[in-house]
């Protein structure tokens, strides 16, 4: 990318790269998510194909997003709030240089394993050793980089944001080791070294804090950063953030056991999942307020401010789907929702409403800033704004076709006759959710409309910021 | 001592650090340096250049 560009004091470089690319996997990822949406509604689209089957892409769509989409972002905004907020330049550009290609590599590597059929099988962590290897490498040269800049900062405090970023890598370094653990029998295969009801407790301590750490913590550290910078004022309450870190990270890596209701885990763990879960919403509303309330004497800001609306809309998607966690946790209603779509509505209320909309909301203050422009300055506000409603009403007819179905398959399957047997067959459930199902691949594919504009909104941006560059260097000349 | 008297202590200490995070967090002799440090966003400049004039805020 042009040099044009670069900044004096910090490495902005990087950011760029991985914004960009936030744009780009967000495409790709999502792209393939609509994909198997349209596979589950018209099973023939998997033309018969084992690497088009819905087994081999759904890790495939998982993957993308929550890695390659979700992980470019938490790159580029923790690259850039620690620089600024720390008002130093990154510790060491040769390490920031090294997590973007090595994170693009992986990227490229599990998009041609996954479909091939090669995976461990732990959802989230379906990736096969020598990759893990990889995401190790690449891990650990981002702790060291972004701590490394947390040391040398000018600036005394170490802003709220940068703790949540903190905490972040750190967990899900330990984390995502802990899990990957295995013995490899070929390059391409291996097995976990932990063993049954062990090795499913690891998973979803993994698993929820896939969550907690890399989709709530991370995104929480862009929340308190572009929140404020986009709203104009200081967050609502400094110190309301540091008993909600606190509480935040203390307990999230407690609730995985929630994912294992009614299973062989021991009946106590069950149940200090489900109580640790229940304790998070306080947490967790305690930084969806502390973040609404930022806009307080503001609120006229969102007339006309379709980035500010993206960034409070996806706190509002934050606040409902932390509340609707919890109750999904308790045994008697996970004894309804599980394993039916309810929870996959549960999760993209999370995935889309939540943290895409958040780093929706972040690029479109970061990107024209990045090619030397004001903050927000993108080619055209009116296609944010188109952007922000599609991105809404994509979200909305997702969550509530699955709400729908996820309702309608735990009611079907637990319906029992006079005599005992089951009122209904399997497949007359999956039947029924068809309907359902057209309606998710629908809004799934607004959402996707919507970035389809963002890419182009950005495209657009960056080569009249290129222009606007070639012609301040001719008017030196 | 027994593994239940390790979790009941563990609990305590849950309560005690929390207690103590928020005393720290809304104790009134930090309050001004709070409100100062959720100015961090912005010390800077808009297009991002630091500002070293800021003495008494460098480490």
């Amino acid at each position: 990318m042009s040099t044009a560009f670069d900044h004096p004091e910090y490495n902005y470089k990087v950011v760029r790269q991985f914004a960009i690319m936030t744009v780009v996997w967000g495409i790709v990822g999502m792209t393939a998510g609509v994909f198997i949406a349209a596979q589950l509604a018209f099973p023939a689209l998997n033309f018969d194909l084992p690497w088009l089957s819905f087994g081999r892409l759904r890790p495939l769509h998982t993957n993308a997003v929550i890695f390659a989409f979700g992980g470019s972002a938490l790159f580029a905004t923790s690259y850039y709030i620690v620089q600024r907020t720390c008002r130093t330049r990154l510790f060491s550009d040769t390490l920031a240089s090294f997590t973007f290609w090595g994170w693009q590599l992986v990227i490229v590597a599990a998009a041609i394993t996954l479909p091939l059929g090669m995976t461990s099988t732990k959802e989230y962590a379906e990736l096969e050793w020598p990759i893990d290897i990889l995401v190790a490498l690449v891990w650990v040269a981002y702790v060291v980089n972004f701590l490394g800049t947390v040391a040398i900062r000018k600036e005394s405090h170490i802003y709220v944001a940068n703790w949540f970023f903190a905490a972040f890598m750190i967990m899900i370094a330990i984390l995502y080791i802990g899990n990957n653990l295995s013995i490899p029998v070929s390059l391409t295969k291996s097995y976990s070294i932990w063993p049954g009801t062990i090795d499913a407790m690891i998973q979803w301590w993994w698993g929820h804090n896939a969550v907690g750490f890399f989709l709530t913590a991370g995104f929480l550290g862009i929340m308190y950063y572009f929140v404020p910078k986009q709203a104009g004022r200081p967050v609502y309450s400094y110190r309301l953030s540091i008993v909600h870190f606190w509480a935040l990270i203390s307990i999230y890596v407690w609730a995985g056991g929630h994912h294992l209701h009614y299973s062989a885990l021991p009946d106590w763990a069950q149940t200090a999942g489900m109580v640790m879960s229940l304790i998070l919403l306080a947490p967790s509303w305690g930084g969806m307020i502390n973040g609404m309330m930022t806009l307080s004497g503001a609120w006229h800001k969102l007339r006309n401010d379709p980035i500010l609306r993206f960034l409070v809309v996806s706190l509002s998607f934050y606040g409902m789907s932390t509340f609707e966690g919890p109750m999904m946790s308790i045994k008697t209603v996970n004894a309804l929702s599980h394993n039916t779509d309810w929870t996959i509505g549960h999760v993209h209320s999370g995935a889309l409403g939540w943290v895409a909309m958040v780093s929706i909301g972040a690029m479109y203050h970061l990107i024209p800033l990045l090619f030397g422009r004001k903050a927000g300055d993108m080619h055209s506000i009116k296609l944010i704004n188109v952007h922000f409603w599609l991105a809404t009403i994509g979200t909305v007819l997702y969550i509530a076709a699955l709400w729908v179905n996820g309702i309608m398959q735990g009611l079907m399957w637990r319906a029992v006759n006079a005599d005992g047997t089951l009122t209904y067959s399997f497949v007359e459930s999956v039947e029924a959710s068809i309907p359902g199902y057209i309606v998710r691949t629908i809004g799934g594919a607004v959402f996707l409309l919507g970035m389809l504009i963002m890419a182009y909104n950005v495209y657009m941006t960056v080569r009249a910021a290129k222009k606007e560059a070639g012609n301040a260097v001719a008017a030196q000349a | 001592m027994d593994i239940n008297d390790v979790r009941g202590l563990g609990t305590i200490f849950a309560l005690i650090a929390f207690s103590g995070i928020i005393w720290w967090a809304y104790g009134s002799s930090r309050k001004k340096r709070f409100e100062d440090d959720a100015h961090i966003p912005f010390l800077d400049d808009e297009d991002g250049t630091p500002q070293h004039g800021d003495k008494d805020r460098s480490k």
